[in-house]
């Protein structure tokens, strides 16, 4: 790819706790519910990450939920069941996520919408097997070792599981490229296409 | 020179779309460039993309092929004696404000209040004229596949992507896969689109279109109406998928007609020619491909907190045998084997993306008419735009609702998503002809049963769950509470 000015900090590499949500299907309510979407703004929405989940009606910490447990504090490693952030295709869900303090999210099976919006805040989307996952969600707080460049995830034992990651969105993490500048850098051919495009449907529209 | 055989192989409805707009081809190295025909926004998602553009000091490269619309956050409630209208917050109406400042700075046509067409993004686009046939169409927002009805490709996108289509006119994309669904046979008496989509999610499961573009084809799909069409495309997301499609007729090219920003004339018959075109070729090959028989098909809702977690109405749902299920199960107040229909019903929402256009409301209609809402039932009747709430109301259908003891609202995505003031109260039971029955969707612990519109009006009249079908069960009872009611009033 031809090199675009880097806008964000790279993202080469995560060594962090782990915090583990085993349910499935987590959707984008869950993650951010819709009556905080009211906001111009990407900041702040961290206070509200699995709001209704993790906060009880009186606003008081539902102790039961992992994140509000104090072995969680500093986990930067959401582990959570297949098909994490189905739903809606809300980016304020990884900026409530982000916001929040998480870093990567493991799960075997990603949500389209919530990965490519995920990748574009700097969250790693990281897809593991089935087996794998289940292993980490049936141990929370293991330190995992994240390397973007080799798409691995290292467990503390030493194992090392390879997961897939497009090779641009892989280079966009590495050196911070934006991916609105790589686009903008395409405006010759855009500019040709336009031409082209309406010239020839100008009768059919 | 060009490869002959690479020219005539056959290519699907999707391949046509995806290869027609592509600015720069996808390498191993990077996506494709796809150029973007059309592009919706509302006050949602759209505020930090036009922040991302004023910070970079970009202009939108087209702002006549950006259309903007009041939705999400808007009131359904009428404006007051002043004119002022009522937000759920402060927040709401800057949101709102917002997108009206951005539209009127950067030259972008704005359906504003006062404009007879606002309406939900995905009921306005396609009654303007909007929607066409071959077009790429994004918003952002996961149930732009509605669009995808008309033959067009169109899909949900983020808000960072919002300003990439704001400032390029194009979107970075890796090829999906097709998943073709071939639904055949007719749909019986009394089963309707909103029943054969939700039908499908459970069959092909919550994430069963994960990384694919969904084709509906088949002599069921071929019969459907264009407003079936558009809700059966609405919930491909409700799958993973990320658009749905269904190649353009007869009956498509009949509905455009009566739009109002569709070619006219010469350009309406050389748009048509080209139409045509546009279908899967014969020995097209999908990815993968799933056969659906309608005639199997009964009146569909959800029993979980996911549009993949259905049953036929008049059938129990399942026993708790998995985690998943239990947690559903717990969180729905249901117990494992027990039956749907007679399940107490709080708040019936008719209205959204899904079920928001005339024939949903006619179809409410037809259950009200000459009959009342429970007493324990609050329903709400939503109309999916200014245009749908004029239409139903030349046909008297407002007065029918409101007979029947319904609210009939403003046009907005209201209940849907609930971010608008428009709530379900902890642990009440919604019966909602909308798209999602996430946990919390439609308010705090708020409990909701996805339907079509006939099912859900039939189960605001008896004030419980019921079988739209089976008339007697909850018409009869309905004859003499109606007379109680009529002599106390």
């Amino acid at each position: 790819m031809s090199p675009a000015p880097a806008s964000r900090s790279p993202i080469v590499r995560l060594q962090a706790r782990t915090v583990c949500l085993p349910e499935r299907n987590i959707d984008t309510d869950r993650i951010i519910p819709a009556r905080f979407l009211t906001t111009t703004v990407r900041e702040g929405l961290g206070r509200h990450a699995f709001n209704d989940w993790r906060w009880r009606g009186d606003g008081t910490p539902d102790p039961d939920f992992p994140l509000n447990a104090p072995e969680a504090v500093g986990a930067q490693i959401l582990v959570a069941g297949r098909n994490f952030g189905c739903g809606s295709s809300r980016e304020h869900a990884p900026w409530a996520l982000l916001d929040f303090g998480l870093r990567a999210v493991i799960s075997a099976e990603i949500a389209d919408i919530f990965r490519s919006n995920a990748l574009k805040n700097g969250l790693l989307p990281i897809v593991l097997d089935a087996e794998v996952v289940d292993e980490l969600l049936a141990r929370p707080g293991l330190t995992l070792d994240i390397d973007v460049a080799a798409s691995t995830v290292t467990l503390p034992d030493g194992r090392r599981f390879g997961f897939p990651i497009d090779g641009f969105a892989r280079t966009c993490l590495l050196e911070g490229v934006d991916q609105l500048g790589y686009l903008l850098q395409q405006s010759a051919q855009i500019q040709t296409f336009e031409k082209n495009r309406f010239e020839e449907t100008r009768h059919a529209r | 020179m060009s490869d002959p055989t690479v020219q005539s192989a056959p290519r699907t409805l999707f391949d046509k779309l995806w290869d027609s707009h592509l600015v720069v081809p996808e390498s191993a190295d990077a996506p494709a460039v796809l150029y973007i025909d059309l592009h919706l926004i509302h006050e949602v998602t759209s505020p930090q993309a036009f922040a991302e553009l004023d910070a970079r000091g970009l202009p939108v490269r087209r702002p006549e092929r950006t259309k903007g619309t009041l939705d999400h956050s808007t009131p359904t409630t009428p404006p007051r004696a002043d004119g002022s209208l009522d937000y759920a917050t402060p927040q709401a109406e800057a949101q709102v404000r917002t997108l009206r400042e951005h539209c009127a700075r950067h030259g972008i046509e704005l359906f504003d209040f006062g404009s007879e067409h606002r309406g939900i993004v995905h009921v306005i686009g396609p009654e303007l004229g909007l929607t066409l046939p071959g077009s790429t169409i994004v918003c952002g927002d996961s149930h732009t596949a509605t669009h995808g009805a008309f033959g067009a490709l169109a899909f949900g996108i983020g808000t960072s992507e919002v300003g990439h289509v704001l400032a390029t006119q194009c979107l970075l994309q890796r090829r999906p896969k097709t998943l073709a669904i071939e639904v055949d046979g007719a749909l019986p008496p009394g089963v309707g689109a909103k029943d054969l989509i939700l039908h499908i999610i459970g069959r092909i499961g919550v994430d069963g279109g994960t990384g694919h573009v969904i084709e509906y084809r088949g002599s069921a799909i071929r019969a459907l109406s264009m407003e079936e069409r558009m809700t059966v495309c609405n919930m491909s997301i409700e799958a993973g998928a990320r658009a749905g499609l269904i190649a353009p007729d007869e009956t498509t090219f009949a509905w455009l007609a009566n739009t109002p920003r569709a070619p006219k004339g010469a350009a309406w018959d050389a748009a048509v020619a080209q139409w045509r075109t546009l279908r899967s070729d014969a020995d097209a090959a999908f990815d993968r491909v799933v056969r659906i028989d309608a005639s199997q098909i009964a009146p569909t809702v959800t029993w979980g907190t996911h549009p993949g977690q259905v049953v036929a109405v008049d059938v129990a749902v399942p026993v708790a045998n998995d985690p998943d299920t239990a947690r559903a199960l717990d969180y729905m107040g249901f117990r494992g084997g027990e039956p749907l229909l007679g399940q107490p019903v709080d708040v019936v929402f008719v209205g959204s993306c899904t079920n928001g256009r005339l024939g949903d409301m006619r179809a409410v209609a037809t259950v009200l008419q000459g009959r009342r809402v429970h007493p324990r039932v609050r329903m709400l009747v939503v109309p999916g735009s200014g245009q749908v709430k004029r239409e139903a109301e030349a046909e008297g259908i407002d007065a029918i609702v409101r007979a029947a003891g319904a609210e009939w609202r403003e046009p907005g995505c209201s209940m849907c998503i609930a971010m608008n003031g428009d709530l379900v109260a902890p642990g009440q039971l919604a019966v909602s002809t909308s798209n999602r029955n996430f946990e919390g969707r439609q308010g705090r612990d708020a409990r909701t049963v996805l339907s079509s519109p006939a099912t859900a009006a039939a189960c605001a009249v008896a004030g419980r769950v019921v079988d739209p079908r089976d008339t007697a069960s909850w018409s009869s009872a309905q004859t003499s509470q109606t007379a109680t009611q009529e002599c106390a009033a």
